[in-house]
């Protein structure tokens, strides 16, 4: 038999159907393959019986010729998802030991559909990171390597145990979040495929929170199909979050493959940054090459408040940060240092139980929040927020289906490299991401070709709110022309 | 604004002073869960029982508006005749505090959901004032931190933690600590009668947080003070008095007032500082992104004004007009819901004012007495209808009926049926009078004599005959017999 773990998730979900393997032996593969890979550190927790006995009563139901539209495909969750019974810590030491009794209405969903969780995905830290080098649990290293040189890559962040994992194969898919690029980022890094759905497409309930109107769940998957596949399943209206969308779910699959013909894709100027590499300069002018070869119309467009994305993005989800993360006091929950007052019971708790990065962020965050600097900081990047909302918003009256961009200003940096003396220097990975969360817009990234060291590099597409479909369309379009992203053979074990 | 009175200002050793008060009240919201979950507001369960996973701030918990507790909000501002606010905005006022799960209280800050209003304050049959209501809005309350219960330890009870609760902001209109009182007892009428609140003080579910300042009349405002959490309408005055004094020796001592939290000790009778205004919190308020703008139309207000009952003040006029009675006794039975249908349903078909007599000073003598509700009066409406009902037909005299209302108050019975058994009616049959009258006339020759002298000796005769008759007999059937045969 082949490696079952070679296999993208549909053509998993085909065999399955077909009855050439049992959900068992494909669990059982990625089992294995997830035990020889510690060293990549992608997972936190590893449910090994869990994923088997899911797989026994997928199994089960499959023979029936039952099932849903995941039955028995083994997937990783990143560790901001709650599962009821199994620890869920965000990669920070101050939710440790901490174990959910409920389940994310996204896992919910995919459980429901007969997926098989294979365990919990590493992550930068709350989610705050570019790099999955701020997570309490170790760095996730990325299963990519420069050309002739061993040095550990990163795998971008925060969803980098989600990007690693899919891409090393350890499973056939993960759920993953954005706040500013965590999804997009990570499968540039890797070349994988991610969505970033429109904000409110799948519920935030259980997942724990980093910036609440930016968050948003999405998947990590090897093919723009199997990433169609996975949110179709996890999207949906949830009452428990009001700020999800009442709107029905299409069978996304059904958009891959289609016809591109006559979709006008604009070109943004503004993102053409100065000092952009040859690189990636060359990656999106092919971008634009092959779409225009599959019939689409290219037309160049501004979104004149741009530059001032990054910076209000980071007064924004701080200041969202700063709030949300109130509630791990080590009152209730999670890591406690006692104190000889409730006051040094919190600061000994929180100084102990949250990292550097996550420090820093409330900071930020509590600063722009504080009387006499809100309206300066908050009340500022929330105006420049709605402009970025109006400039797509004019770009897609105008006519434009879609928007092209980079996916990051970079390949992915090896561990260290970055940040490490200004924060700020991690912080611009994101700069062609973070618009989306401003807008609340959906981002597909779709790897698109090899740096000059031998990494992949990704193309992103920004769509009208809702209007996923036609990113899958067009992600298929360049996935289908660019060249193949062959992952270097297993060195991890 | 209502201008001072000499009576309400404090007589100080520089001159009168004036108390400006303005009043925050809290208001837990009648509603069977919380505002943004599903768990129960029951008063009195074990400790944490109450308690959803939202209340307690899990890890990617997400709060989910309550319409019950929107209604509630915006049927108390109808009965505040106040501005409904058809986009609110919730707010997050953030603070550290054990009994504080999520590390920030939800609120309304900038947009409340019912902004100004009014309430007419009646402080006796002649003198009304009117309090502004500056707005109102929804907010979660905290949780209950207990020191009591461990020697090193605290304890945290979540039961209500996320109850909803409204915030009553009053505009500073009150100058004296008797209209305060009465502002809060007519605020908590008009609650009870909207059914949005309780008002129930001892449980919590009425808190008030009172600003004071003093100035010299027609001065400008003075800098208050807040005294927190004051849970009586009698500690409140006393509060108020107290706080007020204080000000004012600082004042005349040549002191100035500092802008700080105080709160009130009724045991000692102080009002103590709690936070000076540099140590006041800073809350970071900015909009729950959680929440979407609570947004309702016209028509979802009308529909809920339209169930709103007779409020307080309308019900008082229409008792006055209808039923003709005083405005006091009007301003009495509106005091609570139930004592106007009480009455009303007493007084249907029935002399009205007498109704009212009875029901005032009897029955709610009575309860008051025993400190009794009026849900719990052993007398009901139609028994007392029934005693006024043998009063208007002469059957028994005003002091049988009272004998005969303590007999159905403590052993009950239909009042005519009571009358009849026990032989309490009245004797109207003048031969039986007469006969009484003729015989007292004739055992007291002297006294016949005195009275025609002296006619207010007239009523040692009534006692007499009434005396000899059990009480029983019609005083007026008594009265002209007597002046007829003593020729006064």
């Amino acid at each position: 038999m082949t490696d079952l773990t070679r296999l993208t998730l549909a053509q998993a979900r085909d065999g399955l159907k077909a009855k050439r393997f049992t959900s068992v032996e494909l669990t059982q593969a990625h089992v294995d393959a997830v035990a020889k890979a510690r060293s990549l550190n992608a997972y936190i927790v590893e449910t090994p019986e869990k994923a088997l006995d899911m797989a026994k009563a997928s199994d089960a139901k499959l023979a029936k010729g039952e099932g849903g539209a995941l039955e028995g495909l083994p997937l990783g969750i990143k560790d901001l998802y709650c599962t009821e019974g199994v620890q869920t810590t965000a990669a920070s030491h101050i939710l440790e030991g901490f174990v959910p009794q409920y389940e994310s209405t996204v896992t919910t969903n995919l459980w429901r559909d007969g997926a098989v969780m294979l365990g919990k995905l590493n992550l930068d830290e709350f989610a705050m990171g570019s790099s999955n080098e701020t997570s309490y649990f170790g760095p996730v290293v990325s299963p990519w390597r420069r050309k002739n040189s061993d040095a550990k890559i990163v795998p971008g962040g925060s969803s980098g145990g989600s990007s690693a994992a899919v891409a090393a194969h350890l499973c056939l898919g993960a759920t993953a979040t954005d706040t500013g690029g965590s999804i997009r980022q990570p499968a540039a890094f890797t070349g994988t495929v991610g969505i970033k759905p429109t904000y409110g497409r799948c519920s935030r309930w259980g997942i724990v929170a980093f910036a609440s109107s930016l968050d948003q769940a999405g998947p990590i998957a090897r093919t723009v199909r199997d990433a169609a596949i996975m949110l179709r399943s996890m999207a949906g209206h949830d009452l428990k979050d009001t700020t999800s969308v009442d709107a029905p779910v299409p069978d996304y699959e059904q958009a891959v493959g289609a016809s591109v013909k006559g979709k006008v894709i604009g070109i943004p100027r503004e993102y053409r940054l100065d000092g952009m590499s040859a690189e990636i300069a060359a990656l999106w002018d092919q971008g634009v090459a092959w779409l225009k070869a599959a019939g689409a119309e290219i037309r160049e467009i501004s979104l004149p408040h741009t530059k001032h994305a990054l910076p209000a993005y980071y007064i924004v989800a701080p200041a969202e940060a700063s709030s949300n993360l109130a509630r791990y006091d080590g009152i209730r929950y999670g890591l406690r240092k006692t104190g000889k007052d409730i006051v040094d019971l919190y600061e000994k708790t929180r100084a102990e139980g949250f990292g550097k990065e996550v420090r820093r962020r409330i900071m930020i965050g509590t600063y722009v929040l504080s009387a006499g600097y809100y309206d300066a900081y908050y009340l500022r990047a929330q105006k420049i927020r709605t402009l970025i909302k109006r400039d797509f918003d004019l770009a897609y009256a105008s006519g434009v289906d879609a928007i092209l961009t980079p996916a990051t200003p970079s390949p992915a940096f090896a561990q260290g490299e970055k940040g490490s003396a200004d924060p700020v220097e991690m912080y611009l990975n994101d700069v062609f991401t973070v618009t989306v969360n401003m807008a609340g817009l959906p981002g597909l990234v779709v790897p698109a070709g090899m740096s000059s060291d031998g990494l992949p590099l990704g193309l992103q597409l920004i769509g009208r709110p809702f209007e996923e479909e036609t990113l899958f369309s067009l992600g298929e379009a360049i996935e289908q022309a660019a060249p193949k992203i062959v992952l270097p053979e297993p060195w991890w074990g | 604004m209502n201008t001072p009175a000499k009576h309400k200002l404090i007589a100080g050793a520089t001159g009168d002073w004036e108390v400006v008060i303005g009043l925050e009240i809290h208001a837990q919201v009648t509603s069977k869960s919380k505002l943004f979950s599903g768990a129960s507001t029951e008063f009195g369960g074990e400790p944490n029982t109450h308690v959803s996973l939202v209340d307690a701030a899990m890890p990617g918990m997400l709060p989910v508006i309550n319409e019950e507790c929107v209604k509630q909000a915006i049927r108390t501002g109808l009965a505040l005749k106040a501005q409904i606010n058809h986009r609110s905005v919730f707010d997050r006022k953030n603070y550290f505090y054990p009994d504080l799960p999520q590390g920030y209280q939800i609120s309304q800050f900038k947009h409340p959901i019912v902004g100004e209003g009014e309430v007419l304050v009646d402080l006796s049959p002649t003198e009304q004032i009117k309090v502004g209501i500056e707005r109102l809005h929804l907010e979660q309350d905290a949780g209950k931190s207990l020191h009591d219960l461990g020697a090193n330890d605290s304890h945290v009870d979540l039961n209500r933690s996320g109850v909803a609760l409204m915030e009553i902001v009053s505009k500073p209109d009150m100058r004296c600590a008797d209209e305060a009182k009465a502002y809060v007892s007519k605020l908590r009428t008009i609650l009870r009668y909207a059914g949005t609140c309780d008002g129930n003080m001892e449980q919590g579910s009425l808190r008030a947080d009172v600003n004071v300042s003093v100035r010299k009349p027609g001065d400008p405002l003075g800098t208050r003070c807040e005294i927190k959490n004051v849970n009586s309408i009698r500690f409140i005055g006393q509060a108020i008095e107290v706080e007020a004094r204080r000000q004012i020796g600082i004042l005349e001592d040549g002191g100035k007032i500092d802008q700080e939290t105080r709160l009130y000790d009724p045991a000692k009778s102080e009002t103590r500082s709690m936070r000076s205004k540099e140590e006041a919190h800073d809350y970071r308020y900015f909009p729950d992104p959680d929440l979407l703008p609570l947004e309702f139309d016209g028509a979802y207000v009308d529909e809920l004004a339209k169930g709103l009952p007779e409020l307080p003040d309308e019900k008082k006029a229409r008792f006055i007009a209808q039923y003709g009675l005083t405005p006091y006794d009007a301003g009495v039975l509106v005091l609570e819901r139930a004592f106007g249908d009480y009455f009303e349903e007493a007084a249907k078909g029935r002399d009205s004012k007498l109704v009212a007599n009875w029901v005032i000073n009897e029955l709610f003598g009575r309860l008051n007495k025993e400190g009794k509700g009026i849900e719990d009066s052993p007398v009901s409406a139609a028994q007392i209808g029934g005693i006024v009902d043998l009063i208007s037909a002469n059957t028994i005299s005003g002091k049988i009926a009272k004998d005969l209302f303590e007999i159905v108050w403590s052993e009950g019975g239909d009042p005519a049926q009571i009358v009849e058994a026990r032989g309490m009616k009245q004797v109207t049959d003048t031969g039986a009078i007469e006969a009484a009258v003729d015989d007292i006339i004739a055992k007291n020759p002297d006294k016949v004599e005195q009275a025609k002298a002296k006619p207010t000796m007239l009523g040692w005769f009534v006692g007499q005959v009434m005396k000899a008759t059990g009480g029983k007999a019609n005083p007026q059937a008594v009265n002209d017999l007597l002046k007829s045969k003593l020729g006064i």
